[in-house]
């Protein structure tokens, strides 16, 4: 029998804030145990929760490039449960009216080659909420040691329908939502520091039913690659026990990325009653069209609107455009060096190619680099006026690149100028077929190629600066 | 007097996390039983339309702008704490 | 010396401080000696930093020799129910899980108090973590009423109420979530007053039922409440349902508010379960009202009567249950040595760290939210409070006040009430329906049983309109003398 994967994905992204979600105290990482407390925070006899404004503008910005609906008015529920990680034995959280309802994650499957793009499809989501994050669980070997830094950190809750069908649906997922999180500055999304984190509910079901089969919830998917994995896993782990006649049992698994094995966990001794009320201590939130009118303007494109763009204002090759959507920075950088060369094929080129490699090579970030957009421009000015060839050009480059000189200033400080003196270049091509005879014999002869030593000789004795359509025209003539 | 019969106190016990004993449990039996008695009078009364009152007072997006403020030191932090060690609290193994 | 000063309002002894002819530190011996003296049979205090408040009162009076003395309460010493943080100084709500807990931060109202020059003086008795109407509910034992050792206090602020009636300390701050303030103020013959909900920051105060909860003033006379009050009210950022409403000069109301007024008298509030004598005092303060000139209007409130206590049990419990989850010996508080496990902390801890009303309350809350009961209790309770709310508008339209017995009976037998919950409950009938509705309420003496028990009347006002209310308290109070009459002890 033929299955069918349904997936559906739980997303927790932290929020970049500097405060916590409900108190003012430092979030933070990395930061020594228990210094990002106070009493709001552990939760310590007659502490109170205030929300925090920029959270709220975060998720509303996450909101508004998912194409959720954002509620006019939310509220604030407690989820009670019992825990040594969560402070309150409640976290706050929202229940039945989330700030954004609905939405969509527009995703791209691998294409047929790399240079070709693949299908476009839009993941519809269920919601998105804001609660708190909970503290951290040090497991030793007889004890365990809790650290509340982490705890009351701004949590968005991601919830996708039950609408993806393979586990590279769910990969090209979470590689969208991870760059649009990190394109709106709502998220820096580092699944190492847990700034993203993902389970996963995984079904399948014969091809043609529309009943869903039993699910099981997947954990600890800590790297975008491991939920991959980890859902090819569970999907081939179901169909096998199916195919052996077996039932999926509805649990909750925990997927080891070193191992790609998954195994059960423990399963609760009792169905979870979460006795969600409104938090008496928080007051609702309304959301006019006033407060959206300011965060629209501050949306950023999304990411494949900006590849369509690319591809068809620009005229760029698709495998270009998807080196430089993934990164606003990168984007912005390129449209500056665009617009300043008025040839974007050109600077794309240097970019994605020359620029990517010189920064990764020499582990800088592109705002550091000291080549900028005004460099790229001038460099490709030099190359298309013919002042440089496209060879001298790298070398300018990997110049401009260590010193942030413009190409121009650096062109004439190395005198890399295109020598287009013909006297200079009728002696560089008069030496050059005294000295390979059999080569000017080949031409005369009617070896096309032959012209080609010629040439190179020509290049070589300039050091590149001869002019190689001037070049051709001379030694044409010479051995004509 | 009546004992409710959906008063389910293993159940709420646990979820409580509150261990009660077999005393304890049919005393709060028979009082909650009475309780429980008591608060059926609400369903006299007609609640159609009527929106539930969750706060003393309707008031709408209170918030502090996102600006730190200090918290706790360490010691102040963990001064009650009943088990710590490396700053931090020490509590049975978790299994999870 | 001392004598003379026990029983002062704190506003003669403003003026007496101000005056140069007494010292805080003289005030603070003062009260001192008189805890000193009767405390042991009131057992109105959990504790009392003796060196804290005289070194309080120290600084106090170098401020004033410095001309630098910060107003009226400067060098007072101020009782505090013991569920009102103060930095340094126990929490322990009267309950074993926070036997000892020692709080590292002020509430909001700590921090006014002393910005203020106000000195804590000492942690008051209560019903465990408020719950409660008569300070029976204690892990350290009961308050006696200082009227009658034998008899309850009211509760749950019992210990705020009776340290003021005993003469242990002029102010004392209680809070109120069904009657906490007014019902043990009137048992013990003083001023109490629940304000406006929202009026003063619960940012400090261990929560019992947070839409409920509301720190309020217990004093000897209305002025003295109108003054404790000023320091405490406010706008206060880090409690979310704390409102922004000016806070006007209430001592200056006092004088300034004279009548007459529009009287509502709830005619629910005075039937069956009510004593005769309560009654019989508090129409005679009904009746002195009408003789200023004041407009008596008898008013209905038949669903507040009926159905406030079972939408306030649905409530309270329930917020309770949450609240009180966060008391686990994980991080604070009481940790069971049987514990083995994580499961064992919390079953454990919590089950020796908490008294039964405690547990009673956190049960019920519980069950009233869980999957299944939360439309038919919760919910349900939840729109029975909407009308009464209602109800409470509907009515103070055309009221300035209601009045009102504080409790239908004075000061019971320590152990009468407390093997039937629902009885108990049933004594907060006058007093609940108002922390239901948000309003402001004030219990003032009003007369003695022929046993010589206090009894309270109960004045309801609109929102935030608490200058008000206390100018109708002041009216009665000026032409009485209740308040001038104190228990030998
Ligand atoms: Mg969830
Ligand atoms: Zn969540």
């Amino acid at each position: 029998m033929n299955y069918e994967a349904v997936i559906g994905l739980e997303v927790h992204v932290q929020l970049k804030t500097a405060s916590k979600m409900f108190t003012r105290v430092a979030a933070g990482y990395g930061q020594p145990e228990n210094t990002l407390t106070d009493p709001v925070v552990l939760a310590l006899p007659g502490a109170l929760p205030v929300l925090n404004k920029e959270a709220l503008d975060k998720i509303i910005t996450a909101g508004l490039i998912l194409d959720c609906a954002i509620a006019p008015v939310c509220k604030w529920d407690r989820k009670n449960y019992f825990y040594p990680d969560s402070p309150k034995n409640y976290q706050i959280s929202q229940y039945d009216q989330p700030i954004c309802v609905g939405g969509t994650v527009e995703i791209e499957l691998p294409g047929p080659s790399r240079n070709v793009m693949g299908e476009h499809k839009k993941i519809p989501l269920t919601r998105i909420h804001l609660e708190e994050d909970v503290g951290k669980l040090n497991h030793g070997a007889s004890d365990s040691l809790v650290d509340y830094n982490r705890a009351g950190t701004p949590l968005m809750e991601i919830v996708s329908e039950p609408a993806m069908h393979s586990a590279d649906e769910a990969f090209a997922f979470l590689t969208a939502l991870r760059t649009a999180m990190v394109q709106g500055g709502i998220s820096d999304c580092d699944m190492e520091k847990g700034q993203l984190r993902c389970d996963a509910n995984i079904s399948i079901r014969p091809v043609g039913e529309t009943k869903l089969g039993v699910k099981v919830e997947l954990k600890n998917l800590n790297s975008i690659s491991f939920v991959r994995d980890g859902i090819a896993h569970e999907i081939r782990r179901q169909v096998a026990v199916l195919g052996s006649g077996g039932t999926i049992v509805q649990e909750t698994r925990d997927y080891d990325g070193q191992t790609g094995a998954s195994q059960s966990l423990r399963s609760k001794e009792m169905a979870h009653d979460y006795r969600y009320f409104p938090d008496p201590d928080l007051m609702p939130v309304k959301v006019d069209e006033a407060w959206l009118a300011v965060i629209r303007p501050t949306l950023p494109e999304r990411m494949f609107d900006r590849q369509r763009r690319y591809l068809e204002q620009f005229q760029l090759p698709y495998t270009l455009t998807s080196v430089l959507v993934p990164s606003l920075a990168l984007g912005a950088f390129f449209e500056e060096a665009a617009k300043l060369s008025g040839k974007p094929q050109a600077a794309a080129n240097w970019i994605t190619n020359d620029l990517q490699r010189e920064l990764a090579a020499a582990g800088v970030e592109l705002a550091a680099s000291k080549v900028r957009p005004a460099h790229i421009a001038g460099l490709v000015k030099l190359v298309e006026s013919g002042v440089i060839s496209s060879n001298i050009a790298k070398e300018v480059f990997v110049a401009m690149f260590a010193t942030g000189e413009q190409a121009d200033a650096i062109v004439e400080r190395k005198g890399l100028k295109q020598s287009t003196d013909t006297g200079e270049l009728e002696k560089w091509v008069t030496d050059a077929i005294a000295a390979d005879p059999k080569a000017a014999a080949g031409f005369k002869g009617g070896n096309e190629k032959a012209l080609n030593a010629i040439k190179g000789a020509v290049m070589k004795a300039s050091k590149g600066k001869a002019n190689p359509q001037l070049v051709d025209q001379i030694a044409r003539k010479l051995l004509a | 007097m009546s004992t409710q019969p959906d008063l389910n106190l293993d159940y709420l016990a646990n979820l409580a996390r509150l261990a009660l004993t077999d005393a304890e449990k049919a005393e709060f039996a028979q009082q909650l039983g009475d309780i429980l008695h008591y608060v059926e009078k609400l369903k006299q009364v007609d609640v159609s339309g009527v929106e539930p009152m969750a706060h003393a007072s309707p008031v709408f997006n209170v918030w502090q702008p996102d600006v730190v403020a200090p918290g706790l030191p360490v010691e102040a932090a963990l001064r009650n704490a009943p088990a710590r060690r490396e700053d931090m609290i020490v509590v049975p193994k978790v299994v999870e | 010396m001392a004598d003379e000063l026990i029983y002062q309002s704190a506003t003669q002894l403003a003026a007496q401080l101000a005056a140069g002819k007494i010292s805080a530190v003289e005030l603070v011996q003062a009260c001192l000696a008189r805890r000193q003296a009767v405390d042991g049979r009131v057992k109105a205090f959990n504790s009392c930093d003796e060196a804290g408040a005289l070194a309080a009162a120290k600084a106090s009076d170098a401020r004033r020799a410095a001309g630098q003395a910060r107003g009226p309460l400067d060098g007072i010493p101020v009782g505090f129910k013991d569920v009102i943080a103060v930095e340094g100084q126990p929490l322990t709500c009267s309950s074993k899980m926070l036997a000892n807990f020692v709080s590292p931060y002020d509430a909001t109202v700590t921090l006014k108090l002393k910005a203020a020059g106000a000195i804590p003086f000492g942690r008051l008795n209560m019903d465990e973590f408020a719950m409660g109407s008569s300070t029976e509910n204690s892990a350290f034992g009961p308050t006696a009423n200082p009227w009658d050792l034998t008899r309850v206090p009211g509760g749950s602020s019992g210990g705020s109420a009776a340290a003021v009636a005993a003469g242990e300390v002029p102010l004392t701050l209680g809070s109120d979530t069904g009657g906490s303030i007014r019902q043990p103020a009137a048992l013990c013959g003083i001023v109490g007053l629940k304000p406006t909900y929202g009026l003063v920051s619960r940012y400090g105060l261990a929560a019992f039922a947070s839409s409920l909860d509301q720190i309020g003033t217990m004093a000897h006379t209305v002025g003295d409440a109108a003054l404790l009050l000023g320091a405490i009210a406010g706008h206060d950022p880090r409690d979310s349902t704390s409102f922004k409403a000016e806070v006007p000069d209430y001592r200056a109301a006092l004088a300034a508010k004279k009548g007459p007024w529009r009287l509502g008298v709830p005619r629910e509030f005075f039937g069956a379960g009510l004593d005769p004598e309560i009654g019989a005092a508090v129409k005679q303060a009904i009746e002195f009202y009408r003789k200023q000139g004041c407009e008596i209007k008898e008013v209905a409130l038949p669903l507040a009567a009926e159905y406030a206590i079972a939408v306030y049990y649905l409530i309270a419990t329930a917020e309770a249950s949450s609240n009180l989850a966060r008391y686990d010996g994980i991080r604070y508080g009481h940790r069971s040595k049987a514990a083995t496990d994580v499961a064992g902390v919390y079953f454990q801890s919590r089950a020796e760290g908490f008294g039964p009303e405690v547990k009673r309350r956190i049960i019920l809350g519980t069950h009233v939210l869980s999957s299944g009961y939360y439309d038919a209790y919760y919910l349900r309770a939840q729109k029975v409070r909407t009308l009464i709310r209602n109800e409470f508008t509907a009515v103070l339209r055309d009221c300035d006040a209601l009045l009102s017995p504080t409790s239908p009976v004075p000061a019971f037998k320590l152990g009468e009430k407390s093997a039937d919950p629902l009885a108990m409950y049933l004594t907060d009938i006058y007093t609940i329906s108002v922390n239901l509705a948000g309003l402001p309420g004030i219990s003032i003496p009003c007369g003695f049983t022929g046993g010589g028990l206090p009894i309270g009347l109960q004045l309801i006002g609109r929102p935030f309109d608490e200058a008000g209310l206390l100018a109708v308290a002041q009216a009665y109070e000026s032409a009485h003398d209740w308040h001038t009459k104190h228990p030998s002890l």
